[in-house]
C-alpha cells in the first residue's frame, strides 16, 4: 500500500484532479464519449452550460430526477444543440451572466445529420458558443444505424455486409471551415494533453468554435471496451483521424506530424464492424487517408 | 398615448411594453412586420433585447427555449408554416414549462400556396401545452401580448396571441399604446424559480421513466386548469390600471338573445354587423365570441349559452373527418348539461375567403329553419 502511494507521488498531474463528471453514470464500458466529456470539463471548469441533444449523452449523465454532473444541463430536442444552445447564451447574457460557457454537446447525427442545419446557422451568425461533437460514426444510442459520419465500408444495423456503407465519410471539419468560424480544433480521447489545451484556448475566444472529437463505441464498433483509447491513438497514427487547429477557416495546423504514418489495416482488423472487408475495400480506405493527409500537410482544410 | 398601427406592429409593441429580453425569429408573410420593427426597436435601443436572427422557425423556438430556461423573457412570432415547423418545439416549450409568448398570424396551410387567413395553423397546435389567446381588434393585441407574459410566467405555461392574416395583422386601428410604467407595475421583471445557472446545476428534461412522466403531465393539466381564473383575474386588474378588461369571451348583445353566433377571432366583429341588423328584422340575435381556447373556457361557454334557444358555431378552420374545431370544444362544453340548446356547425371563410354580413345572415336563416342539431356540417359560400 504504502509503496503504491509512493509511486503514485511520482506522476506529474498534466490535467487537473478536479472531476466535474461523478461515477454512477449511464455509459457502456470502454465509452469513448464519457472520457470526452471528462476531459472537456476539466478544461472549461464549474462555470459551464451544456446543451444536449438526442444521442447516447441524453442518456448517459442520468434519468430524471439525477445527474451524474456538476454542471446544469438542457436536454434538447434532436436537431436543436446549437440553437438551443444560442438562445441559452442570448438568456444568460441578458440576465447579467457575460461569464458561463455554452457548450452544445452533441453525437454524430445530431451533428453532421439531424442538427447541421441548426449548426451551420450558429456558425454562420458567429454564436459566443462552443459546440462539441463527439463522433462515434452511427447512431449509437439507437441501436448503431449508419449515419453520414459513418466511414465507408462499416457494417451498421442499416449497413449491413453485403450492403455496407459505400460512401465515405462527410468532412465536416472541411464543412465547418467553409463557415470562416475562429476555431475548430479536432480532439481525441487518446490525447488528453492535447484536448485540454485545444479546448482552454477555445474557452478564451469569442465566436463559434467547433470541436470534432473521436469517441469509440465498443458496443458499435464491435471492438474490446479495453480498446477504446488504443484504436483512437491507432487513428490519430494512421492519418485516419488527423489532431488539428483551423483559425478562421483559413489553414490547417496539424499538431502531431507524423513521420512514419502506420497502415490503416491494424485499426480496422480491431474492431468487428470491418471485419467482412477484403484487400481491395481495405486499398480504397488506405488511399483516401493518404490523399487526405496530402492535402493536410499542405495547410488545405479538406 | 395613442397611435395608428397594424395588427403586427401591435404585437411588436406588446413585446416591447413587456421589456422582452430575447427575441428570437425567421421571416414568414404576413407575420414578418412584427419582427422588422422588433429589430429595429433592438438596433436603436428602444428596446433592451438580443434579436437573433435564426435561420427557420424550429431553430427560432428552440432558441427561444434556451433563453427562457436562462431565465430571459422571451417573445418570437410566426404563421402558418412556420408553426408548423416549429410543432415539435411548441411540445418541448410546453412540457418544460417555459413561458414564451409568441404572436401568431393566423395563415392557412398549404397546398395550395396561401398566405390568407384561416386558423387551421393554430388549431393544430392545440395539444402542446400552449394557451392560445384569439385577438380581434389591434388594442386586444397589445394588451393581450402583456397579459400573456403574466399568465404564462406565472403558470410557466407558453402562451400565443394569434390574429387573422390581413383581416388584422395589415389592418390599421387607432390603439391607446399604455403608459410603460404602468406596464412595468402590472408586468414586474420575469424572476423564475428554478433556471439554468452553474450557481444551481441541475438537468432539465433528462430520461423520465414511467413513474415520474405521468405526474409532470397531471401537474401541467392541473396548472392549466388554473389558467381560466388567472385570465379573469389578471384581466380585471389590467382593467383597473387601463381600463380595458381582458377575459375568457366577449358576449354581445347575449343576455336577451333567442339565437346567437359563436365565433373567434376578427370574424366576431361581422357578426356583430348582423346581430344588429337581425335584430331590426326582429331576431332577437347575439354573438359570443371566445377569445381564449386553451385552456377551453367551458364555464363561461355554458353560461351563455343556458340562456339561448339556438347557437350557430362559426368555424374558421376544418378538422377533416371531424368538421369545424370550436364546434367540437362547445358542444362538449354542453355535454350531458339540461337545458342547452341545440348546436349547428358551420365552415366559412378558409384561406381567406370573406366571411361578410351576409354570411351571417345566410348562416342565422339555414340555423333558424332547423329545430334540432344535425351531424352535417354546414359550408357556407362553398362552390359545390
Amino acid at each position: 500500500m504504502s509503496q503504491e502511494v509512493k509511486k503514485e507521488k511520482k506522476f506529474t498531474m498534466t490535467l487537473p484532479a478536479d472531476e466535474l463528471m461523478a461515477c454512477g453514470h449511464l455509459a457502456c464500458q470502454g465509452c469513448g464519449a464519457t472520457l470526452a466529456m471528462r476531459y472537456m470539463l476539466k478544461a472549461l471548469g464549474k462555470q459551464t452550460v451544456l446543451c444536449i441533444p438526442a444521442c447516447c449523452w441524453a442518456v448517459i449523465d442520468g434519468p430524471y430526477p439525477y445527474s451524474s454532473m456538476d454542471v446544469p444541463i438542457y436536454h434538447c430536442a434532436f436537431e436543436t444543440a446549437a440553437s438551443t444552445a444560442t438562445g441559452v447564451k442570448a438568456g444568460l447574457e441578458m440576465t447579467g451572466d457575460a461569464e458561463t460557457t455554452v457548450v452544445a454537446w452533441a453525437g454524430d447525427g445530431g451533428t453532421f445529420d439531424i442538427g447541421i442545419q441548426a449548426l451551420s446557422g450558429a456558425a454562420e451568425r458567429n454564436e459566443d458558443i462552443i459546440y462539441v461533437c463527439y463522433d462515434n460514426e452511427a447512431y449509437m444510442n439507437t441501436g448503431i444505424q449508419r449515419s453520414s459520419a459513418t466511414p465507408y465500408g462499416a457494417w451498421t444495423t442499416t449497413t449491413p455486409v453485403k450492403h455496407f456503407k459505400n460512401r465515405p465519410k462527410k468532412d465536416i471539419v472541411a464543412i465547418m471551415a467553409a463557415h470562416r468560424i475562429p476555431y475548430i480544433a479536432t480532439a481525441s480521447i487518446s490525447h488528453p494533453e492535447d484536448f485540454f489545451k485545444k479546448m482552454k484556448k477555445a474557452k478564451d475566444i469569442k465566436g463559434t468554435r467547433f470541436f470534432h472529437v473521436y469517441a469509440p463505441c465498443p458496443t458499435g464498433w464491435k471492438s474490446r471496451p479495453d480498446d477504446t483509447i488504443k484504436l483512437a491513438r491507432m487513428a490519430v497514427q494512421n492519418g485516419y483521424f488527423p489532431l488539428l487547429e483551423i483559425e478562421n477557416g483559413e489553414k490547417t495546423t496539424l499538431n502531431l506530424k507524423l513521420k512514419d504514418r502506420k497502415p490503416v489495416d491494424d485499426y480496422l482488423r480491431l474492431q468487428g464492424r470491418f471485419r467482412h472487408l477484403g484487400p481491395e475495400q481495405i486499398a480504397v480506405i488506405q488511399a483516401e487517408i493518404d490523399a487526405r493527409w496530402e492535402r493536410l500537410t499542405k495547410g488545405c482544410v479538406a | 398615448m395613442k397611435k395608428v398601427m397594424m395588427g403586427n406592429h401591435a404585437l411588436s409593441y406588446g413585446a416591447m411594453l413587456s421589456r422582452a429580453q430575447v427575441i428570437s425569429a425567421y421571416p414568414i408573410t404576413p407575420q414578418t412586420q412584427v419582427v422588422e420593427l422588433l429589430s429595429e426597436m433592438c438596433s436603436d435601443g428602444t428596446l433592451n433585447a438580443q434579436f437573433i436572427k435564426v435561420e427557420s422557425e424550429h431553430s427560432a423556438m428552440a432558441s427561444c427555449i434556451g433563453a427562457s430556461v436562462a431565465g430571459a423573457r422571451t417573445f418570437t412570432a410566426t404563421s402558418s408554416q412556420g408553426l408548423a415547423l416549429m410543432h415539435e418545439m411548441l411540445h418541448w416549450a410546453g412540457g418544460g414549462r417555459h413561458p414564451i409568448v409568441m404572436g401568431n398570424v393566423n395563415r392557412s396551410m398549404a397546398p395550395g400556396w396561401s398566405i390568407w387567413a384561416d386558423q387551421n395553423d393554430s388549431l393544430s397546435q392545440r395539444d402542446t401545452g400552449w394557451m392560445q389567446f384569439y385577438c380581434a381588434s389591434n388594442q386586444e393585441v397589445v394588451d393581450t401580448v402583456i397579459q400573456a407574459f403574466k399568465v404564462a410566467e406565472a403558470l410557466m405555461i407558453p402562451a400565443m396571441v394569434i390574429l387573422d392574416a390581413f383581416a388584422l395583422s395589415h389592418t390599421y386601428e387607432v390603439v391607446d399604446v399604455p403608459d410603460q410604467g404602468l406596464v412595468d407595475k402590472y408586468l414586474p421583471p420575469f424572476k423564475p424559480a428554478i433556471k439554468l445557472t452553474p450557481a444551481d446545476p441541475r438537468a432539465f428534461g433528462g430520461l423520465t421513466g414511467a413513474e415520474h412522466y405521468m405526474e409532470l403531465r397531471y401537474k401541467l393539466e392541473t396548472d392549466m386548469e388554473k389558467a381560466p381564473a388567472l385570465i379573469e383575474e389578471t384581466g380585471r386588474e389590467f382593467g383597473k390600471i387601463f381600463g380595458r378588461d381582458l377575459g375568457l369571451v366577449d358576449p354581445y348583445r347575449c343576455d336577451d338573445a333567442d339565437f346567437i353566433f359563436v365565433t373567434s377571432g376578427t370574424a366576431g366583429f361581422t357578426a356583430r354587423v348582423a346581430v344588429d341588423e337581425l335584430r331590426k328584422s326582429g331576431v332577437k340575435a347575439g354573438n359570443l365570441r371566445i377569445k381564449v381556447f386553451r385552456p377551453f373556457p367551458f364555464e363561461r361557454v355554458r353560461e351563455v349559452l343556458g340562456k339561448v334557444k339556438k347557437a350557430a358555431v362559426v368555424d374558421r378552420n376544418c378538422s377533416y373527418g371531424a368538421g369545424g374545431i370550436f364546434y367540437q370544444e362547445v358542444k362538449s362544453a354542453i355535454y350531458g348539461r339540461p337545458g342547452m340548446p341545440p348546436l349547428i356547425g358551420y365552415i366559412a371563410g378558409l384561406g381567406g375567403r370573406d366571411i361578410t354580413t351576409d354570411s351571417f345572415k345566410e348562416i342565422a336563416a339555414d340555423a333558424m329553419a332547423k329545430d334540432r342539431a344535425e351531424e352535417e356540417i354546414v359550408w357556407i359560400g362553398v362552390k359545390k
